[in-house]
């Protein structure tokens, strides 16, 4: 028996929220007694995982998983678990992460608990706490199945280093046509830009900013802080960014460690939408802006005079301290 | 092309969310409930493959008489009939093992259900559906398009978004992109009079077992109070971001 995770990597290296999974990983194996193997999908250097507790990684190196497949890679998944004897199977929350952990936990008959923000409460019965509600709530969920399969939520659980080195082993999973059916024909990727998946700022502009032209100003300050931008939802409804930078309940949600919202009055579905990000910082013109109820800072202000002035001091300050 | 939507029956984006009966379960008290927005997507979806590709759309739920209203309002907009599996949605598992029945007896080609509700979020059903039926899944779907057996899907990636080759039968966890918001429909009084006419069929459930139970609810602590600070010195805000929230 092992706890197996999913370490997920693009274009061959590991993001932050794989080596958080490995800590939370090893966290419950240390109190079960058991050991945490890594399952890798054609990444370059799998050592790193092991200064966050993985004992064992298996390296699958494989030519037809190059490009994203669900169901082959779901089924890989399953055949690691199904070789390690794994009862606990562990994703991050990323985008892929999540597309896949459903069907892994099908074919291995789990319980699944997404959206877990903390290690279980109780191992017997095994109780996790888990945001619902979009981030408006906590639910306490009890899996009652043998196999467990958990997504993890970004940045609800630290980096713990513990300093060993994890084995490697290759790992062929057998794989059949019947796992390719679905073909990945072209993918599009933003260039050089931060992700609101992977940021860990965000700066977001809401109708307060007057019009599409004037984003410079909050993309500015993005570079300055190396943040991600995103938007409200009327922005995006009104066309002056893409959806994909909409934040809030029907849009993307936010869990970085720093959200900045500048002209947003904070309508209860963006609220929910970025509720999980641990400092909120609202830059308001209005005094009675419902967001500032929530904000961990406020500046009340021109937008138009405070943006520019607070990237000059941002700069200054990493300057300073870089 | 036959084609089921999956409708969650859930709180309107704007409700305050309260638990009771020592906060084991949601409390519906003044709650008003509405098509969840990832399904309605999907929905407005199949109405335009209704009317420009010649399609019918079944929608489906699997929940307590209450949820009929939200199934009238989606056949007040277009769909064709509608089905609810009488049965508390209690685990994700749980609704995707009736959906894949209401699937296989009902022969539809194209399943569409949001890629999660907007009230436990668990973001699972669709790709349990897809596991359990073992049909082809697109999560994440902002685009979809069905020429005969064939299908092109544009799924949203972190940073992006790619394009898959599908073939039917299909499974689709949709989102917002699928349709824009200003496509939304809302009901007309012709509608309505005509939903009421329209099929709603009632069918017991299939035995399942839940595989997780949600035991207990909680809201989040009370935030501390806000620290407002004067525009003229923006200094003490990265002072404060650096050396108490310490986040740059």
């Amino acid at each position: 028996m092992s706890i197996l995770i999913y370490a997920e990597s693009v274009e061959g290296k590991f993001k932050k929220t794989a080596f958080e999974l490995a800590s939370y990983g090893k966290k419950i194996a240390a109190e079960t007694g058991t050991t945490v193997t890594a399952l890798t999908i054609n990444a370059t250097d799998v050592a790193p995982l092991g200064q966050y507790g993985v004992d064992k990684v298996l390296n699958v190196k494989s030519d037809k998983l190059s490009s994203f497949n669900a169901k082959a890679i779901a089924d890989t998944i399953k055949q690691a678990a199904v070789k390690e004897g794994a009862k606990i199977v562990l994703f991050t929350s990323t985008t892929d992460s999540l597309y896949i952990a459903p069907l892994v936990a099908v074919a291995l008959e789990a319980g699944y608990a997404s959206n877990v923000v903390a290690l279980p409460e109780s191992l017997s019965p095994f109780r996790v706490k888990r945001n619902a509600f979009s981030n408006k709530a906590f639910s306490f969920t009890e899996i009652n199945t043998d196999t467990k399969v958990l997504a993890i939520g970004k940045n609800s659980f630290g980096l713990i280093e513990s300093a060993a080195a994890a084995t490697i082993e290759d790992f062929s999973p057998s794989l059949n046509d019947n796992d390719f059916t679905v073909r990945v024909e072209s993918s599009e990727k933003g260039s050089g830009k931060v992700t609101i998946a992977d940021a860990e700022v965000v700066v977001s502009g809401g109708r307060g900013l007057k019009g599409p032209e004037n984003w410079y100003l909050l993309e500015d300050l993005a570079g300055a802080l190396g943040a991600a931008t995103a938007c409200s939802k009327p922005v995006s409804d009104l066309g002056w960014r893409p959806h994909s930078e909409h934040v809030g309940q029907t849009g993307k949600p936010v869990a970085s460690n720093l959200y900045i919202a500048v002209g947003i009055s904070g309508a209860i579905q963006h609220i929910a939408g970025i509720n999980s990000s641990k400092v909120k910082v609202v830059i308001n013109a209005d005094a009675d802006a419902p967001f500032f109820k929530v904000a961990d800072y406020g500046v009340v202000g021109d937008a138009f005079e405070i943006l520019p002035k607070l990237t000059e001091k941002i700069k200054a300050f990493k300057a300073q301290n870089s | 092309m036959k084609i089921l939507v999956c409708i969650s029956h859930v709180p309107d984006t704007t409700s305050k969310i309260n638990f009771t009966n020592g906060d084991s379960e949601f409390d519906t008290n003044g709650v008003q409930f509405v098509i969840n927005p990832n399904d309605e997507f999907g929905l407005t979806r199949a109405l335009w493959f209704k009317e420009q590709q010649g399609a019918s759309v079944t929608v489906v739920n699997v929940g307590g008489p209450d949820a009929e209203a939200t199934l009238r309002k989606a056949l007040a907009i277009g769909a064709d009939e509608a089905i609810r599996v009488n049965a508390a949605p209690t685990d994700g598992y749980f609704v995707a093992k009736q959906l894949a029945e209401v699937v296989k007896s009902g022969g539809y080609d194209l399943v569409i259900a949001g890629k999660e509700s907007l009230d436990y979020n668990g973001g699972m059903v669709p790709g349990m559906l897809a596991g359990i039926l073992g049909y082809d899944f697109v999560n994440s779907c902002i685009k979809l398009e069905v020429n005969g057996s064939e299908a092109k899907a544009v799924r949203e990636i972190d940073g992006g978004k790619e394009t898959l080759g599908v073939k039917l039968p299909l499974v689709i966890g949709g989102q917002k992109g699928l349709v824009e918001e200003k496509d939304l429909r809302i009901p007309n009084m012709r509608g309505i009079m005509m939903a009421r006419q329209k099929a709603l069929t009632l069918l017991e459930p299939v035995s399942a077992e839940a595989k997780t139970k949600a035991v207990k609810f909680e809201k989040p602590a009370p935030k501390s109070a806000v620290k407002m600070i004067s525009a003229d010195n923006l200094d003490e805000l990265v002072n404060l971001l650096h050396n108490e929230a310490k986040v740059i």
